[in-house]
């Protein structure tokens, strides 16, 4: 695999260096460094003509509604606007914490969430892993198209697919189940299917695209080591274990960060298509609360409080992976 | 260097390649399946006949399909938001990319950090439909094009790609009293064409397959993507369709239905399923400068 075009390569950890560590440098400026400094921004004038609408388009649209966000804590009146309305402090979080809906929430998000972790985190490791022992280089790139196809398809189609496909009636899966003398099997209506149905079907459509990353940084294995290895007799199995998982760890910590950043915080659009009113039990999280609650219910205030609150526990998990990571094995995203 | 293979190695190639071809058949059978039943009688599939090949070859499916006035609707919106959106983020992306991208522009780790934040915490889905609301973009083509403008991960995989064009034809340029725009219109973007062309294609196919902004922002079913119009028809009349099974003339009803969805889930995505192989390359290109530089 050839990355070229002029691009630098480097490996995670300096990569985050690289992206947030230039503020550090910037402080430590010396009177002469402040004069070219300067001289700089009145040289790249023009630079910051041209990324000001940019600048502009990330308050509006990233930081204003953070902004708004404190209208978690206040009675949301349209007429009074965000900054008008009356304080109401933690109201909304605690009816929110003594609703009906509470704990089921929170079981349905976290569990999803860690079922995601423990199957979609690995498989794209493993497949990478073999894709990269095929030798073949056909069958290498028939298997690479296949399994990236998926990642083409459009949420709505395979919810729909999975709709098609498991049907109790019209399903070839069930088709399949009633052959081998089995009972039909109403997938997308037994709450205790959902989320297998939901993780399964997430693996089947992102494990080969998600591996491409991994791909990446095997390919990027000196073959000198594994040449060595061999003559010193190692077996395929020791020079994965040996080499190869080592070699790509980085990248492995570095996606199960992102990976454990969102797992409260299970995204929207899948699991909104696939809910009813049949296993609701099991798919209602938070995200597609807050969607009833607020767009469809108008409770904008209280909506507010309950995606707040989803927000900063993600964020409260990721800081804390994250600084484990940078403790136990010094890569981190930060 | 063809040394001999153990036999515990000739074992680990043979699971090896057992199992990716078991891989290979499960990613491809419910997409042959879709293939095979689209052009199929239902009542084929319907009586479990139909495993991987057609059966009893018609085109009624697609005819059917084709006489969908909201599938062409859908089919010309998604194109129309596909352009735009796509050129809005172009834009929009080399506009910030290239300043970042500059070792000599001030300020740029405040920027990165100050836009890679937006990454990891957000004000949440009210307080940003309240904002599109306010600003007066509820059923516009606003709503589905400007919200998602600029994605910092593909900023970020421009941005490292512009950093590999060397500094040296900068200086030069300088020397030749040529401004930094220019700079960037005569020589950045035409070095620029391969990551230019991965990005227009990240963001295209995000425009084509996203339902959720216009679900949340459009009610005027006439600016409806194609998305929307699949959901209704494949999504939430199978959920009817499956709760009224049982007489003569309903089963005939979802026989036709049943048949008319398959050929609208391979009408909507044919275009990506076709032009995606041609194109892999780039694609894989992007992710791998995107995942390389974290």
């Amino acid at each position: 695999m050839n990355v070229g075009e002029g691009v630098i390569l480097l490996k995670p950890k300096e990569t985050a260096d690289e992206i947030l560590g230039s503020t550090k440098q910037d402080k430590s400026g010396s009177a002469l460094k402040r004069e070219s400094r300067l001289k700089s921004i009145r040289k790249n004038w023009d630079l910051y003509l041209l990324i000001l609408p940019v600048i502009l388009y990330f308050l509006i649209f990233k930081y204003y509604p953070m902004y708004g966000a404190q209208i978690a804590f206040k009675n949301f009146l349209a007429v009074e606007g965000i900054t008008g309305s009356p304080w109401v402090g933690f109201e909304h979080f605690i009816r929110f914490f003594d609703s009906f809906y509470f704990w089921r929430l929170i079981r349905n998000t976290l569990l999803i969430g860690l079922y995601e972790l423990a199957l979609g985190f690995p498989i794209p490791i493993i497949l990478a892993l073999m894709i990269n022992e095929v030798k073949n280089k056909r069958f290498k790139q028939i298997v690479q198209t296949v399994t990236y196809a998926p990642h083409f398809l459009s949420t709505v189609v395979v919810v729909a697919l999975l709709f098609m496909l498991l049907s109790p009636v019209t399903g070839v899966v069930n088709n399949i189940i009633a052959a081998f003398g089995g009972e039909p099997i109403a997938f997308m209506t037994e709450p205790g299917w959902f989320k297998t149905t939901y993780v399964l079907s997430g693996v089947w459509q992102t494990m080969g695209w998600s591996s491409i990353i991994y791909l990446a940084a095997l390919a990027g294995i000196d073959p000198q080591l594994k040449e060595a290895a061999m003559i010193d007799g190692a077996s395929k199995m020791q020079q994965i274990w040996h080499i190869n998982l080592p070699a790509i760890k980085p990248t492995i910590i570095i996606m199960l960060i992102l990976q454990c950043g969102s797992i409260f915080g299970v995204g929207f659009e899948k699991i909104f298509l696939m809910q009813n009113n049949l296993n609701m039990a099991a798919s209602d999280v938070i995200a597609t609360h807050v969607y009833r609650a607020g767009i469809l219910g108008s409770q904008y205030s209280y909506s507010t409080a309950i995606g707040l609150f989803e927000s900063v526990i993600n964020f409260t998990i990721l800081i804390i992976v994250n600084y484990i990571a940078r403790k136990v094995n010094k890569v981190s995203l930060w | 260097m063809f040394s001999k293979l153990s036999k515990g190695d000739v074992t680990f190639t043979v699971i090896n390649y057992a199992l990716l071809c078991l891989v290979v058949c499960l990613m491809i059978y419910p997409l042959v399946y879709v293939v095979s039943s689209s052009i199929s009688n239902p009542e084929k599939m319907l009586l479990g006949e139909l495993w991987l090949f057609p059966k009893d070859l018609t085109l009624d499916s697609y005819v059917l399909a084709f006489k969908n006035s909201d599938i062409w609707m859908g089919y010309r919106n998604t194109i129309f938001y596909t352009v735009l959106g796509t050129l809005i983020n172009l834009t929009l992306s080399i506009m910030i990319a290239y300043p970042l991208s500059r070792s000599d522009f001030y300020g740029r780790g405040v920027i990165t950090a100050f836009i890679i934040f937006t990454m990891f915490f957000s004000g949440g889905m009210i307080p940003t439909y309240l904002l599109v609301r306010d600003l007066g973009m509820v059923d516009t083509i606003w709503a589905v094009t400007i919200p998602g403008a600029v994605s910092v991960y593909n900023v970020i995989i421009m941005r490292t790609f512009f950093q590999g064009i060397p500094e040296e034809i900068r200086e030069a340029a300088a020397i030749d009293g040529s401004t930094n725009l220019h700079f960037l219109w005569k020589i950045v973007l035409p070095l620029s064409t391969p990551i230019i062309a991965v990005m227009a294609l990240f963001y295209g196919v995000g425009h084509w397959n996203s339902y959720f902004d216009a679900l949340i922002y459009l009610q005027d079913s006439g600016k409806f993507p194609l998305q929307l119009f699949l959901r209704q028809m494949l999504i939430q009349d199978d959920m009817t369709a499956m709760s009224t099974s049982g007489t003569d003339g309903v089963a005939q009803h979802i026989l036709r239905v049943e048949g008319l969805k398959y050929a609208v889930v391979l009408i909507a995505s044919l275009p990506m399923l076709i032009v995606y192989p041609f194109l892999q390359k780039y694609f894989i290109k992007g992710v791998m400068i995107g995942s390389l530089k974290g």
